[in-house]
């Protein structure tokens, strides 16, 4: 598939290099197993990220509830991790050996009909995509067909994080209810909380953020990247191109949500356990903010959006814990009103001009002109 | 009007067509057909229903009661996108271009062809689409602004690119609003110009105030007043109806 004459232009291909060589290299070499980790934790934020930079970057599409997805893909891989957890030799104190702890605490005796694809791993590599795209196909069909967006597609898309979160609290007995899924231990028998496990699973998570990546570059550099612009521009006049503008929504919808569930998935893996407090209203605008803070519509800002939203966090709410959330909101703020397009605009309007100047006053008429972009193509 | 009679080279047939927004009828009992190959003009005073009638035909706005037949098909009970593949297209009053794309991007996404998602993300930018975007790019005198972003040109400039959009999916019937408001003097030469030679082979509607430019193309002018037909006839016939002097040419 050759859209452009390349996959990533110069500017792109010099932070795809540069983002692998940050995550491959440069991260794991120079921290700790526990910054790592953490690292590793913030990273799946970016999965969240870069669905976003699709369906609301691009598509203009914006979702306060990308939690619910980042859950949904969390919960599947807590549940496989859980049974496997809840062997008969581990839980033999309970009065019904050989179901998860809580759902002994909660007086039941089998595990529930929902559960029971979840003793598969490879159902619930299946589930972890499949069950967030359904859900955001019926979501998306039910809203974009009806012409449902804006500002009313938000506020639903939050009233349903706020469902869920409100769904998996009161139904403890097969949630797990606010404390979530915890105590998970092994994934076929290999001990996820080792430390040696943590660093396997930071290279796992980054092969399939890159992974991630390169699947949104292709969909952005394909027509159907192209529609969602025009899309978010003028839908009447794609409409009247003869596109179904809630098929095309739709999609962007469930791309955005399977992406988040993978790094929900990856986050309950690193962690170690999924509870309720990552699906809810709270977590789902965050994601929104390490989203803008990066910049909305680079795939890359996504994810240094959200690497760095993460490490202030960490470091502001280790030493002032109440300043946090004052931060994280003016931080929205300064961000919607001074830098609408975040982290990767002040970096194409201001850093990377003048790497350009110092790399062509040194090598003058270098072989990267405008000759390699397709014609009536531009590369951005 | 003998139902069942209508003879068969009409291109658009619009029978009893109603639409009332809260009990207000913008659009009252209206009927017309247009022939094939022919060039209808609508003119009428503000809140006429010119726009409206536009709007009803390409699914934009649905008929309360009425009928609109498109080669025989029945659009009132079609989606906008489904109107647009059976070969109507629509050009709005203010140029409706996406502003973000360059203009080659602006033709491409107009070009009939992977319409689906799927479609689209298999969609290949190959010769032939490359040759007619370059085809049509020509024709709407913006041949070398193909890669130029569509919010650099100038208004008249988006209307062709506008149309241009429209040529590229080759409808059969082509609806143009005010298409040469808000131009130059020049660029409404050069647009007259376009447009006569892409009304060729295809049925045209259109909405326009400017007089001297309706006698310039028109075959056949229909006069809409408070939602109905005032007089319908040839630019000479209407100019000289004495109720049309009355609430529209007269002042």
């Amino acid at each position: 598939m050759i859209i452009n004459s390349r996959f990533f232009n110069r500017s792109e291909l010099i932070g795809f290099v540069s983002l692998a060589v940050l995550l491959f290299l440069i991260l794991p070499l120079s921290l700790d197993i526990f910054r790592l980790n953490l690292v590793a934790k913030y990273l799946t934020y970016a999965f969240v990220g870069i669905g976003l930079v699709l369906c609301w970057g691009y598509g203009g599409i914006l979702s306060l509830g990308q939690g619910v997805f980042f859950g949904l893909g969390g919960y599947c891989m807590a549940m496989f991790l859980k049974l496997e957890a809840s062997s008969v030799a581990n839980t033999k104190i309970q009065s019904t050996p050989g179901i998860p702890d809580f759902m002994d605490w909660n007086q039941l005796t089998a595990v529930p009909m929902f559960w029971k694809p979840f003793y598969s791993f490879p159902l619930t590599v299946l589930a972890i995509i499949i069950v967030p795209g359904i859900f955001a196909f019926i979501i998306g069909a039910a809203m974009f067909k009806r012409r449902v967006g804006g500002v009313y597609f938000a506020i639903i898309t939050q009233a349903i994080a706020a469902i869920l979160t409100i769904l998996i609290v009161g139904q403890q007995g097969y949630t797990g209810g606010i404390n979530g899924i915890t105590d998970l231990r092994t994934l076929y028998g290999w001990d996820i909380r080792t430390d040696h496990a943590k660093f396997i699973l930071y290279f796992v998570e980054v092969v399939l953020l890159f992974g991630c990546i390169i699947a949104a570059q292709f969909i952005r550099l394909t027509k159907l990247g192209r529609i969602l612009v025009a899309m978010r521009e003028q839908e009447d006049r794609v409409r009247f191109s003869g596109y179904s503008v809630a098929n095309f929504k739709i999609f962007a919808f469930c791309a955005a949500a399977i992406f988040a569930a993978v790094g929900g998935a990856m986050f309950t893996l690193e962690v170690g356990f999924m509870s309720p407090s990552f699906v809810g209203i709270v977590p789902s605008i965050e994601m929104v903010i390490y989203t803008a803070v990066g910049g909305r519509m680079s795939i890359f800002g996504a994810v240094y959006g959200s690497l760095l939203v993460n490490f202030a966090k960490t470091m502001l709410s280790e030493s002032f814990p109440q300043l946090w959330l004052f931060g994280l909101g003016g931080l929205f703020i300064a961000v919607v009103l001074a830098f609408p397009s975040g982290l990767s605009g002040i970096w194409a309007d201001y850093v990377q001009p003048r790497i350009d100047r110092l790399l062509s006053s040194r090598k003058p008429k270098a072989a990267w002109t405008e000759s390699s972009v397709a014609d009536g193509a531009p590369a951005e | 009007m003998l139902i069942g009679h209508q003879p068969k080279e009409f291109l658009l047939a619009v029978s009893g067509l109603t639409v009332s927004f809260d009990g207000f009828k913008a659009v009252n009992d209206l009927s017309f057909y247009v022939e094939e190959n022919e060039i209808r003009v609508i003119i009428g005073p503000n809140g006429a229903g010119k726009t409206t009638v536009l709007d009803l035909i390409c699914g934009k706005t649905k008929a309360t009661e009425g009928s609109i037949q498109f080669r025989g098909k029945e659009l009132t009970k079609l989606k906008e996108n489904e109107i647009v593949k059976t070969g109507v297209g629509r050009k709005f009053q203010t140029p409706s271009v996406f502003e973000d794309l360059s203009v080659f991007e602006n033709l491409e996404i107009s070009f009939p062809r992977g319409r689906s998602v799927f479609g689209s993300l298999t969609f290949q930018r190959d010769a032939k689409v490359k040759e007619r975007v370059e085809e049509v790019a020509e024709m709407i005198f913006l041949k070398d602004k193909l890669s130029t972003y569509a919010d650099e040109l100038s208004h008249g400039q988006k209307q062709w690119l506008e149309i241009g959009m429209l040529l590229i999916q080759d409808p059969d019937l082509l609806m143009l609003d005010e298409p040469v408001a808000g131009m130059s003097v020049s660029e409404r030469a050069k647009t007259a110009e376009l447009l006569n030679r892409i009304i060729k082979n295809r049925s045209v509607l259109v909405i326009e105030h400017d007089m001297k430019f309706v006698e310039d193309i028109a075959h056949k002018v229909t006069v809409l007043h408070q939602g109905q037909i005032l007089s319908e006839g040839t630019m000479e016939k209407v100019k000289n109806d004495p109720k049309v002097i009355e609430v529209y040419l007269g002042h």
